[in-house]
């Protein structure tokens, strides 16, 4: 689809549900027993898989719009950062433009490795040494490729996953579930939530000049 | 080439091969616990450590992730420099041109493995990891050979070899029990190295089936329900085919070593050594059936898999002795005339 931004543009909102009872999460037992990680926590804290609030709304859903591709302008938006803090990627859900710059930090007093593992042919791997205090590293990737995978090897619970699109219209589910795709131009859309564990829903909407709700419940398998 | 056995022999070259075997067996534990940690990319730079020349890198450091990869590659290096020894060792002081060429192919084999575990590492490459894993347990039965040719055992092969013949059909059965050793842990290797050890969560039972479903929905379904600390990639359909192939394989081997250690019993009688062998083979079997159970019950703890990994391997080198023993028991093995240098013994007792 061919689109032309700023005219008479709208921003698609919404909701994520949760059905059911999600599988429980794990504690991080191993960063327990590493005297630099371990120093953050009183107790090992949970993986993060399933981000649903008392409420059954669910975070770190990805919300784009299907088929509409070749849109990046990646290159002037502003960087996305990752912290690395206790051991632990935060945030370990992101989505970015291809070409837009992913800055990588170590707030930690440790080392850590920052190994990115794309699977799309022109993105590139690499694997890179963050002492503490270290400078911020920097990635960017040139091809679409959802939930790419990043990984510290010394502390092998650590991972964050990054999806890139080639467009601008995306957003990721907060805490409470809620998602704004803005500036989407006028049109018929299918618009697709991806959870990285509960897999791909789609929903029809038209985009006129005022603001279209597009709700998602997933449930558990 | 004749396998052949020294008229003379030096004690002290079969207890180094011995001693090189053994720094093998641990260097493919602590490879284990590499990727039984996840460890194996914790060092980015090879042949430096974190840019410090490897034996330089301080011990403050060696923390995480980076202790069993760094300590995975000094130990690598120590079983270089044995390697190096024993084949300048063999070429200076044993008298069987074959054996020089023996330790010409360890050499060859050490020098190979190191270089293809830094690519492993330099080109960001898993599937590297799987050959690095098969070719280490051919290196170490490769290495217990050596140590075999060496020993007073191998010799006196030679001297009673005609009282010993091992039927054919018993021998070929070894041997292709001992093949299907190495196929299944090239399987295990190429499950480890997808990191997909536990693509099934249960045992005996499979995703509490018989046979698992793995169709697309099946397999969407066991993803959703997966949540591990270690593991993050979703299963695959492949994978968990491939960890079923991995278990009917090993009844399969159960069975054959069994079979094997019957046969023995029956042709050989309770008192030969190669019956005796082949129960400790049997006895192996079950050992590591019992840790392949464990791993999964275990949620894949990385003490147990590295035993499971490491039995594994001295369950291939004992089929593969069993076959050498029992290949030179049954062939013609000269004494070669040739005086040894460098230690070589000449008391047929050297090696008590």
């Amino acid at each position: 689809m061919a689109l032309v931004p700023g005219t008479q543009a709208a921003d698609i909102t919404g909701v994520i549900t949760f059905k059911g009872t999600p599988p429980a999460e794990k504690e991080i037992t191993p960063i327990m027993d590493d005297a630099n990680c371990s120093a953050s926590y009183t107790k090992a804290p949970l993986t993060h898989f399933y981000a649903v609030n008392a409420k059954g709304e669910l975070g770190d859903v990805i919300v784009s719009l299907k088929g509409v591709t070749g849109q990046s302008t990646g290159a002037s938006a502003p960087p996305v950062v990752i912290d690395q803090k206790g051991c632990l990627y935060i945030p370990t859900i992101v989505a970015v433009q291809t070409g837009q710059k992913i800055v990588v930090k170590n707030s930690d007093s440790c080392v850590h490795n920052v190994h990115d593992k794309p699977t799309v042919p022109g993105n590139n791997e690499s694997n890179d040494v963050q002492m503490p205090g270290g400078a911020d590293l920097t990635y960017t990737f040139a091809k679409p490729e959802p939930f790419l995978k990043f990984q510290c090897d010394v502390h092998p619970w650590m991972f964050a996953w990054v999806t890139v699109s080639d467009s601008p219209y995306f957003a990721v589910s907060d805490k409470d579930g809620k998602f704004t795709i803005k500036n989407v131009p006028p049109g018929k859309y299918t618009v697709e939530a991806v959870h990285r564990k509960l897999g791909t829903q789609t929903l029809d909407v038209e985009v006129k000049d005022a603001a279209v709700p597009a709700n998602f419940t997933f449930e558990a398998k | 080439m004749s396998i052949s056995a020294p008229k003379t022999s030096s004690p002290w070259l079969f207890r180094f091969a011995g001693l090189t075997a053994l720094a093998t067996f641990l260097l493919i534990g602590l490879g284990g616990l590499v990727t039984s940690h996840g460890a194996g990319m914790s060092v980015p730079d090879w042949p430096n450590t974190y840019g410090y020349n490897m034996f330089a890198f301080p011990i403050s450091k060696w923390v995480g992730g980076i202790f069993y990869e760094h300590t995975h590659r000094l130990l690598a290096s120590a079983v270089g420099l044995l390697t190096t020894i024993l084949a300048v060792w063999l070429w200076l002081a044993d008298p069987r041109k074959w054996m020089h060429w023996l330790g010409v192919a360890a050499f060859v084999g050490v020098l190979a493995q190191g270089v293809l575990g830094g690519l492993r590492v330099t080109m960001h490459m898993d599937s590297l990891g799987v050959f690095h894993a098969t070719i280490a347990q051919l290196f170490f039965i490769l290495i217990c050979a050596l140590t075999l040719f060496t020993s007073r055992f191998w010799k006196e092969l030679a001297a009673h070899k005609k009282n010993f013949s091992i039927a054919l059909g018993l021998r070929t059965l070894a041997l292709a029990t001992t093949l299907l050793i190495f196929v299944q842990l090239t399987i295990a290797a190429t499950m480890r190295h997808q990191h997909a050890g536990l693509a099934i969560p249960d045992f005996p039972l499979a995703y509490g089936k018989v046979w698992p479903d793995t169709n697309p929905e099946a397999v969407a379904s066991y993803n959703a329900r997966r949540v591990s600390v270690t593991e993050e990639a979703p299963v695959t359909a492949f994978q968990i085919n491939l960890q079923m192939a991995h278990r009917l394989v090993a009844l399969a081997i159960a069975a054959l070593i069994a079979a094997c250690a019957w046969l023995a019993w029956k042709r050989l009688g309770g008192k030969d050594s190669l019956t005796k062998l082949a129960i400790f083979w049997l006895a192996l079997i079950f050992v590591q059936i019992g840790l392949g159970a464990w791993t999964i019950w275990s949620n894949k703890a990385a003490d147990v898999t590295t035993l499971h990994v490491m039995v594994g391997a001295l369950s291939l080198v004992t089929g593969a002795l069993w076959c050498l023993i029992g290949f030179g028991r049954s062939v013609s093995l000269p004494q070669t005339q040739a005086p040894g240098v460098f230690g070589v013994q000449t008391s047929m007792m050297a090696n008590k």
